[in-house]
């Protein structure tokens, strides 16, 4: 455990003038399992890159020295280099989709690797490609070998990325975000695949996350990144229990943690009629098939789900990717046409509603999207944004009016005024968020869907940004439904959560309930696999 | 898959059609068959006589859409529109207003346009994709900059003055080869050599440049980095994994034009005089032969549809991600 | 004065760009992708090149006719300030900077004899007694002396700009692509006066079969040029945009149907269109010639014809990219946005589709231009260009390419086309680099 694998001194990479990575020494055991933890930007991936010189030419790396096993890195020719990569130390990548080569079966992919550092002969290669596969837990490897990475599910590919990276027997394995990209339940197997490697292997793990949950479940030590420089380095067990960089202290305050509903107030009034209903509503997108294009059958995205959503009060809709929690939502306003249900806002019935009702019935629910970097129009100033709804369902306001509605909203929000003549690409992801928010609050909304409002977003900002979907929901009475996959936010915002599954919703309660006993076996498997903090 | 094969030819019905109610159009409606026929016998004052003369041996002497005075199905077969792009469809192109048999003409000389634009293009691909590596293999040094700057110029010149100057300084002054002319067999080869050459020539600039761009595109994807973590060298990197996935816009951009080299190339042919299809279709256009320039249009058209399908098919072979329903 | 069907469309293509530029310069956004244009050394060349070339081609679009002929021809600015290039013809061929005609015959001297040889020509190099001695020496001088007014004249100029604000905008004029800018400046008004000097003692480029000035010739090709690069696009724009943009964004039947169009019209070779529609042409002006009684009204009438039927076949290129464009735009997130808010569709097309495709306009239309200009001579050369009493190079090609076969060589006016039409296809090119690299948001740092 005391022999050093790689030692870093002194590194510091620069993209121009601008230091991404800024003076930073720490060193990897053997054996161990090292994290690297921080928001994004703060240049763990630059780090992880510049120790293999995987960077665009333009970056400059210097350090002290970078040793591997006592050799230093840095001072080896560019033509040997290509030994140490793949060979001594592997690479896997967030994105297992972009990451491998789609016009390759992956059986190619996996041999290159053993083909450049080994001299094996093609019944060996044969051999030891099965061999990984098995040893990646890879379904039917036989089969598997010859297919491509399209053909494969998210876990499976980023498996064969694990084989691409084990292929060389390396001494360390370098995971960046390996499980960022995937569900809950895949994320927990990938992990659990990663751990049982290292222990039959022995190799160093050096992982690299923004997952302080996921870090904890895995790591021996802990290093903390902040702006290019690493402000904390200890124990896993040390940092969890007395972290005291202030940085660090800020990182686990923000983590949402499973428990903080249970003293949550809920604001539930009786008998009322619901704000909400929606009545076995269902999204088909039909399969064409034949000659001419016949419809045979139907992707059933949304299979006939039904709930109601009191004022005030925040339902969640859970699950993982591709079980119809947005497709339900964007299909709510209308943004997807629905195949069959009705929705009652307010107990009148929309789809009963024509011309220009439905359109101003219609927008009192709004929606927040994911992504805030794609949800703003960008040549478009702040103000237009904001006022955007106005102008569309009151024309007849007038500009003064509309002047102050857009900056009494800012304030909402908690933006300056002056925000009002900037462009969105001025703000940070944060920002822009809260922007978003006061769009969809322009119109005085019912309802706003909240859709993954916070996963594109860092810990810190992400607690900032629920803090503020709180706080509205307090002041204005807004209800939410907030899809998310993310249990640990929903413990944070939801008064009820109703969890879906292949288009249906399995289950359905208060969060109390759906958190703590859970009924349906689906959501037990999803609560099983979310990383909590050990301590 | 062939299936969607059939369907994309039924589509291509509407597709010719059009083309061929454009082209009737532009050559019947907004001029009469009598100004062609003043057009063809040349001289100002025509007798009336000598028009219906024309006309009638050219079988314009019909009306345009509609005949009136046949009957029943005959209304719509006796007209200039149905006699004169009918056959079309069954690829009889009919006799030229100069009195030959258009299809004819065409079997015999779609080969030696063949034989100029099939090495061609092959020779270019071949050339492009090499300098293009070239050009991603030393990337931000000089050698790069200086072959982008000569695309640049390259492709700033004029394909005429590739051709001037090709013949003057490599037939005439350094009697290399022919200047221009051909021959059946083998024996044509000394005069495809300069041809082939200028076209490769003064495709580079345009050709390598967009190649790079389309090498360069996949240099920056993820896979690229998986395959350099993976201890590959750089020139690895380019042929196994970059080459293999640009090919995929490259082959299939190439597959559209493989049909449409059978119609040649109108300024390579006409200046080396080549009797290919594309200096029948000059000559044609400088006559002022309708029914040719009519044949090849339609010819054109099919030649694309048809590159149109084969491109899609090939997308499924380079490409395991694409399937074709 | 007279103007002419393409000097209509060259003024209304100027105050259209006027405006354009004025609206993108006001735009914030656009500031970034403007300075990158600013600061590329080879951008602002090759955009004072081009600004070099379409002042000649204005100058070149006012008409008006003649006084002082008889004949009362149409004749421009330009050809009024080149009129000793306009009027001093020679017999037939000659040399660039030759005193005598290029071929030979019975010259009757003075004192009555005859001579087989050379004759004098009648204009260049006309004011030399005796040419063998006195040529070379007279050309340096003139060279010379053309060439330090023009120095002479951006001195005085840049000393005026220095004076009024130099102290104000030392930055700009300390900066690098400035000076490069001024270096070409200087470059170019000293040459042209040097070649405007000379050419008005000697045939610069030598004269062509009838004996006009070849230097005259390339000259006035410019405005051919232009013209084809830029009406085409201002035709094909509209289609392309409108078409592309609609396709997208409503697609369902629209769709199908603008696909349509645009793969009939695709299919069709576009050199057998332009071919057709041109043999089209043609027939309708010799039938309805007393429509077309002059010869530059008639000239006029098939290039904006040519103009006309290049827009109609290359629209189709950029509208597929527009329709590919907005098919992602609508499903953006700021579009569902939008609709979410109740906003108008076709608001929704004007206010968050139409701004986000017009990078991809600006880029294909510099990205065009140096393509057309370089079609324009395939064409002529084909007989499907412009008329053949229009000055283009693509004509001075057609006609120098018979004479290559002559020994000696008659190669002048393929090298006045090729430099004319080098330097400016080479300038769009390089523009259009620049325009890309600025406005592509993949380049975007």
């Amino acid at each position: 455990m005391d022999k050093k694998i790689l030692e870093v001194k002194g590194l510091t990479v620069a993209f121009k003038e601008d230091k991404v990575v800024n003076d930073i020494s720490f060193d990897i055991f053997a054996g161990e399992t090292f994290a690297l933890v921080g928001e994004s930007g703060s240049g763990k991936s630059i780090t992880a890159l510049s120790v293999l010189r995987l960077l665009p030419n333009n970056a400059k790396i210097t350090a002290d020295e970078v040793l591997l096993d006592n050799e230093n890195l840095l001072s080896i020719p560019e033509y040997d280099f290509c030994k140490i990569r793949g060979k001594r130390i592997g690479l896997i990548f967030q994105d297992p989709m972009s990451s491998l080569n789609p016009v390759m079966t992956i059986g190619k992919q996996i041999t290159e690797v053993m083909q450049i550092h080994f001299s094996y002969s093609e019944k060996e290669l044969d051999l030891a490609v099965h061999e990984l596969l098995e040893q990646v837990e890879i379904p039917e490897p036989k089969r598997r070998i010859n297919e491509y990475p399209h053909q494969l599910s998210g876990g499976q590919r980023q498996r064969v990325m694990i084989a691409i990276a084990l292929a060389g027997k390396p001494e360390l394995l370098i995971a960046d975000e390996p499980t960022t990209a995937l569900d809950v339940t895949i994320q927990a197997q990938i992990l659990k695949l990663l751990k049982t490697i290292q222990k039959k292997t022995g190799m160093s793990l050096w992982l690299i996350s923004h997952d302080l949950a996921l870090v904890s479940t895995m790591a021996d030590r802990i290093a903390v990144m902040q702006q290019g420089k690493i402000v904390e380095l200890g124990t896993a067990k040390q940092f969890f229990q007395q972290a005291k960089h202030p940085y660090s202290l800020k990182l686990l305050a923000a983590l949402p943690s499973m428990k903080s509903s249970l003293n949550k107030t809920t604001t539930a009034s009786g008998e009322e009629t619901p704000l909400l209903r929606v009545e076995s509503f269902k999204v088909y997108y039909p399969i064409r098939k034949g000659f001419f294009k016949r419809i045979v059958d139907h992707v059933r995205a949304v299979d006939g789900v039904s709930f109601e959503l009191k004022r005030g009060t925040t339902l969640a809709l859970v699950g993982e990717s591709g079980c119809g929690k947005t497709t339900l939502g964007k299909g709510l306003i209308n943004l997807i046409p629905s195949t069959a249900g009705r929705v009652w806002l307010e107990g009148i019935e929309l789809s009963k509603l024509t011309g220009n009702d439905l359109r101003q019935k219609r927008s009192e629910i709004q929606i927040v999207f994911q992504d805030p970097f794609a949800s703003m129009n960008p040549r478009m100033l702040v103000g237009d944004i904001i006022a955007e709804g106005l102008k569309a369902l009151h024309p007849d306001m007038d500009l003064a009016d509309r002047e102050e509605r857009v900056s009494s909203l800012l304030k909402q929000v908690e933006l300056s005024e002056s925000s009002a003549l900037r462009y969105p690409h001025e703000f940070s992801g944060g920002q822009r968020q809260r922007i978003c928010i006061a769009r969809a609050l322009a119109v005085k909304p019912k309802l706003i869907v909240c859709d993954e409002p916070t996963s594109a977003l860092d810990v810190s900002v992400q607690a900032q940004i629920i803090g503020l979907l709180k706080n509205l929901q307090k002041e204005q009475g807004v209800s939410y439904l907030f899809i998310t996959h993310n249990l640990a936010v929903v413990a944070e915002i939801a008064d009820e959560v109703a969890v879906m599954y292949k288009g249906e919703i399995v289950e359905h309660g208060s969060v109390e309930q759906v958190l703590n006993q859970p009924l349906h076996s689906y959501t037990k498997t999803l609560l099983d696999a979310v990383p909590v903090i050990e301590n | 898959m062939i299936q969607y094969i059939l369907r994309r030819m039924l589509y291509a019905i509407p597709l010719l059609m059009g083309v061929n109610i454009l082209s009737f159009i532009l050559f019947f409606v907004v001029n009469s068959p009598d100004d062609m026929a003043r057009m063809q016998l040349g001289q100002k004052h025509v007798t009336e006589q000598a028009i219906q003369n024309w006309k009638h041996q050219h079988g314009y002497d019909l009306p345009m859409l509609w005949n009136q005075q046949e009957d029943a199905s005959k209304k719509v077969t006796e007209t200039i529109f149905y006699k004169k792009s009918m056959g079309l469809f069954l690829f009889d192109f009919g006799v030229s207003d100069s009195g030959r048999n258009i299809g004819e003409d065409i079997k015999q000389r779609m080969w030696p346009s063949l034989s100029i634009a099939l090495p061609s293009l092959i020779v270019g691909l071949l050339v492009n994709i090499s300098v293009a590596l070239m050009m991603v293999l030393f990337r931000n040094t000089y050698l790069e900059f200086s072959s982008i700057v000569l695309c640049v110029i390259l492709m700033s010149i004029s394909s005429l003055f590739y051709i001037i100057g090709g013949q003057f300084f490599i037939g005439k002054l350094l009697k290399l080869v022919p200047i221009s002319g051909y021959d059946t067999g083998f024996s044509a080869i000394k005069f495809l050599i300069l041809p082939v050459v200028i076209s490769v020539v003064s495709g580079i600039g345009a050709g390598s440049r967009w190649y790079r761009t389309l090498f360069l595109e996949e240099v920056e994807k993820d896979y690229v980095r998986t395959a350099r973590a993976k201890g590959l060298t750089e020139t690895q990197v380019l042929f196994n994994h970059v080459l293999k996935n640009a090919m995929i816009p490259i082959l299939t951009g190439v597959v559209v034009v493989l049909p449409l080299l059978f119609m040649g190339s109108l300024i390579m042919e006409s200046f080396f005089s080549i009797p290919g299809l594309g200096s029948y279709t000059i000559d044609a256009i400088n006559s002022q032969d309708f029914a040719i320039v009519r044949s090849m249009v339609f010819l054109g058209s099919v030649l694309y549809i048809f590159g149109l399908i084969l491109t899609d098919i090939s997308y499924t072979i380079v490409d395991p991600r694409v399937r074709l329903t | 004065m007279i103007i002419l069907w393409t000097d209509a469309l060259i003024y209304l293509l100027v105050v259209a760009i006027t405006l354009v530029g004025f609206v993108i310069s006001r735009q914030p956004q656009m500031r970034r992708p403007l300075k990158k244009i600013g600061t590329s050394k080879t951008g602002m060349i090759s955009l004072v090149v081009l600004i070099f070339f379409v002042i000649i081609g204005l100058l070149d679009s006012v008409h008006f006719k003649s006084t002082e002929s008889r004949t009362h021809e149409i004749i421009s600015l330009l050809d009024y300030w080149a009129k000793p290039l306009r009027e001093q013809d020679e017999k037939t061929y000659s040399a660039p900077f030759a005193t005598n005609l290029y071929s030979k015959e019975v010259i009757v001297l003075d004192d009555g004899s005859t001579q087989w040889g050379n004759p004098r020509l009648k204009y260049g190099g006309a004011h030399l007694l005796n040419p063998e001695n006195e040529r070379r020496m007279d050309i340096l001088d003139k060279a010379f002396v053309g060439f330090s007014k023009g120095t002479g004249l951006m001195i005085l100029l840049l000393l005026l700009l220095w004076a009024s604000f130099g102290k104000k905008h030392d930055t700009l004029l300390n900066h690098s692509s400035f000076k490069v800018v001024v270096f070409v400046l200087f470059l170019i008004v000293s040459i042209s006066y040097m070649l405007v000097e000379l050419s008005s003692y000697y045939h610069v480029f030598g004269t062509d079969k009838v004996g006009e000035d070849v230097f005259y010739q390339a000259i006035k090709s410019i405005r051919t040029g232009l013209v084809i690069g830029s009406l085409t696009t201002m035709i094909m724009l509209p289609l392309a945009i409108i078409f592309g943009i609609m396709a997208g964004f409503f697609r369902g039947w629209v769709d199908d149907l603008i696909q349509y169009v645009y793969t009939t019209l695709n299919s069709i070779p576009s050199v057998l269109l332009i071919a057709a529609s041109i043999l089209m042409v043609q027939v309708y002006m010799s039938n309805h010639a007393e429509e077309f009684n002059s010869l530059i009204v008639r000239s006029d009438m098939r290039l904006l014809f040519l103009c006309l039927i290049l827009g109609m076949t290359s629209w189709t290129g950029l509208c597929r990219m527009l329709r590919a464009e907005t098919l992602k735009l609508r499903e953006m997130e700021y579009v569902q946005a939008a609709e979410a808010l109740g906003v108008r569709r076709w608001v929704i097309l004007i206010r968050h589709i139409l701004p986000n495709v017009m990078h991809i306009v600006l880029i294909s239309v510099v990205l065009d231009f140096s393509g057309l200009v370089l079609a324009e001579a395939v064409l002529s050369y084909i007989n499907i260009g412009v008329d053949p009493t229009t000055y283009s190079w693509g004509n001075m090609i057609n006609g120098a390419r018979l004479e290559m076969a002559r020994d000696p060589v008659v190669w002048w006016s393929l090298l006045a086309s090729f430099i004319f039409m080098f330097s400016l296809v080479l300038a769009a090119n390089l523009f259009a680099d620049t325009v890309r690299n600025a406005f592509d948001p993949r380049r975007a740092e």
